[in-house]
């Protein structure tokens, strides 16, 4: 009895490690050292708590000339939608389809702002704005979104702390164990 | 003979739906029996019996008369031929794999055409050691297959529409693949890199305009991730993920990163855009539902569909797909009349686990106007929600995850339309 249990022990031992009947599979090992300096922006995530924000600042003022000139043909003037998707706004979120959702209504976190502009914006040059002009960007459309003042200055120490109108508007399925 | 014909043909649920095992048993013909063939060698004989045919080719393409059996591509902006999807048209498929130039696309800012020698993956963050990867290195690896279906969480999201849309079923539900990927199980190469104890999420990146990126839970990603570097048998297409994608069975498409180039271990997600303005589901309280992994239980009928028109009354097969995230389909069952009466379709052997699951059932059609629909039940006992019933529980705004019962509308001239019963 005591050695069957052992045995069905060993057996899911076995295939919670992945191996097959022969040990775990034999890999090459040709994985090639990585220093920190060759992973590019790209290959970083930006994380709520600040973590992976580059060192720079932007102000609103300066962001918003740069709205205007390389981002309100898509988004509109002053974020208002355009044939990209509406960036402002601040509305009950209840009953707003999924285009029109506007930052200030439903994003959680700031962080991602400054992210995905510098990640993926403008959509027919992306990665080409700096970390200053993203910074800008961000503060633009925050303020824009009445979530900080004309004043503010963005960098990697004040984007964290910003909080959005949203930021407890989620239901985190990963934490629903039966939900997976 | 004649009377087993007739025998089988009575009906085991209303509208004239017909014994699941009726073809297998009877062998029942659809169409009439062909002139016998003239006897003179040659005589009669079609041009391409009676002379050679075309020289071998190196890449095989299907038939010049299949040539409108294409993907639809719809874009979300003007601004940008890049951003939007490419539907299969699964109303001209059968079987259960997808044909690789027939696999959905959706993507966010185009197909990158990048150059396998100068790609990388690298895995890095909360590792021992950071490490990169190239396409050689990861092809000595040892490898796993598996047959999956990739569905974009965004699939079906007309279904939430207040009226019915009317289009092809591709049109609308074609945002589902099923393929054989091949490639190196993801673990082998976090156990390389050694993961700390901290981490508990993988931050994928893709290598495409934009850095399309979106964060995994570390155990389901290790459980049976994989580093998908063959489609079919052939190395990815372009528009697939070449050279490499994450493939992460049974959970929403855009986890599966293609083009990927980074996985960073973390403590916690990124919460990029994609996970959070995007890819969630707003309920009516006004809070969203986010990181929703898995593909629900879902099917539809794609033979007859949207578009097509039934010949007179009379025998027909009603074919479709089911498919759900969280384990095999069970069961599949066909109603002619809106619900009212079901009866259970065949399944195509072997239905395997989160892999598009091919259904077929008998129908004799009286002529008279009927409503057609499918109800998947999976092997964790899920079963494929009325659209009313996923209506009442998520609202119309959620965008993503929509998996209710499908309803075809055939009128009295055999013509076939979407409706919602």
């Amino acid at each position: 009895m005591a050695r069957r249990a052992v045995a069905a022990w060993l057996c899911a031992a076995v295939l919670e490690a992945g191996a097959g009947p022969l040990g775990p599979p034999a890999t090459p090992g040709l994985g090639e050292p990585v220093s920190a300096a060759a992973l590019t922006a790209a290959d970083l995530g930006v994380f709520p708590d600040g973590r992976g924000l580059p060192a720079g600042r932007g102000d609103v003022p300066t962001g918003r000339a740069l709205f205007e000139a390389r981002c309100a043909s898509c988004h509109g003037p002053a974020g208002a939608g355009g044939s990209g998707g509406r960036l402002v706004g601040r509305e009950p979120l209840a009953g707003t389809p999924l285009s029109f959702r506007s930052v200030g209504q439903f994003w959680p976190y700031a962080t991602t702002l400054f992210d995905y502009i510098r990640r993926a914006m403008p959509l027919d040059r992306p990665g080409t704005l700096s970390v200053d002009e993203s910074y800008a960007l961000t503060a633009y459309l925050l303020q824009a979104n009445g979530v900080i003042g004309e004043d503010a200055v963005i960098d990697a120490r004040s984007l964290p702390a910003v909080r959005m109108p949203n930021r407890d508007g989620f239901i985190r399925r990963d934490r629903e164990p039966a939900a997976r | 003979m004649q009377a087993e014909s007739d025998d089988a043909l009575q009906p085991v649920a209303g509208g004239g739906l017909l014994d699941r095992r009726v073809f297998l048993r009877c062998g029942l013909s659809f169409t009439p029996v062909l002139a016998a063939a003239p006897v003179a060698a040659g005589e009669g004989l079609p041009a391409w019996s009676s002379r050679p045919g075309l020289p071998f080719a190196d890449y095989g393409q299907p038939s010049p008369h299949e040539r409108r059996v294409l993907r639809r591509v719809g874009l979300n902006f003007q601004v940008s031929g890049g951003n939007g999807a490419a539907w299969t048209p699964i109303e001209d498929l059968e079987g259960t794999l997808t044909p690789n130039g027939l696999h959905f696309v959706r993507s966010h800012n185009g197909t990158p055409e990048i150059d396998p020698a100068r790609h990388r993956l690298v895995v890095h963050g909360r590792v021992r050691r950071a490490l990169g990867f190239g396409v050689d290195a990861l092809r000595r690896y040892p490898m796993r297959s598996c047959q999956v279906f990739l569905e974009c969480g965004g699939n079906s999201s007309a279904g939430w529409y207040e009226e019915p849309v009317e289009r092809p079923v591709g049109l609308v539900h074609g945002l589902v693949s099923c393929s054989e990927w091949s490639g190196v199980p993801l673990g082998l190469l976090l156990d390389e890199a050694g993961v700390e104890a901290e981490a508990s999420w993988i931050v994928a990146t893709g290598a495409d305009a934009g850095g399309f990126q979106m964060s995994v839970p570390l155990a389901r990603a290790r459980e049976d991730g994989l580093v998908a570097l063959f489609q079919n048998g052939e190395r990815l297409r372009p528009e697939n993920g070449y050279p490499m994608r994450l493939l992460l069975p049974g959970c929403k498409g855009s986890v599966s990163v293609k083009w990927l180039r980074s996985l960073q271990l973390a403590d916690q997600p990124a919460m990029s855009r994609n996970e959070t303005a995007r890819y969630t589901e707003l309920l009516p309280s006004g809070q969203a539902r986010q990181f929703t992994m898995v593909m629900d239980v879902k099917s539809v009928i794609t033979t007859p569909s949207h578009g097509q028109s039934l010949q007179g009354p009379g025998v027909y097969e009603v074919r479709g797909l089911a498919w759900s995230g969280h384990g095999r389909i069970a069961k599949v069952e066909v109603s002619a009349d809106g619900g009212a009466s079901w009866a259970e379709a065949a399944l195509q052997a072997p239905a395997l686990p989160r892999c598009l699951t091919r259904f077929r059932i008998g129908w004799r059609w009286s002529g008279k106007p009927a409503v057609l629909q499918s109800r998947a039940v999976d092997e964790t006992g899920r079963v494929q929600p009325t659209r009313a019933a996923l209506v009442a529980e998520r609202g119309r705004l959620g965008f993503y995850h929509y998996h209710a019962i499908v309803s075809w509308d055939v009128d009295a001239h055999g013509y076939v339309s979407h409706t919602y019963g």
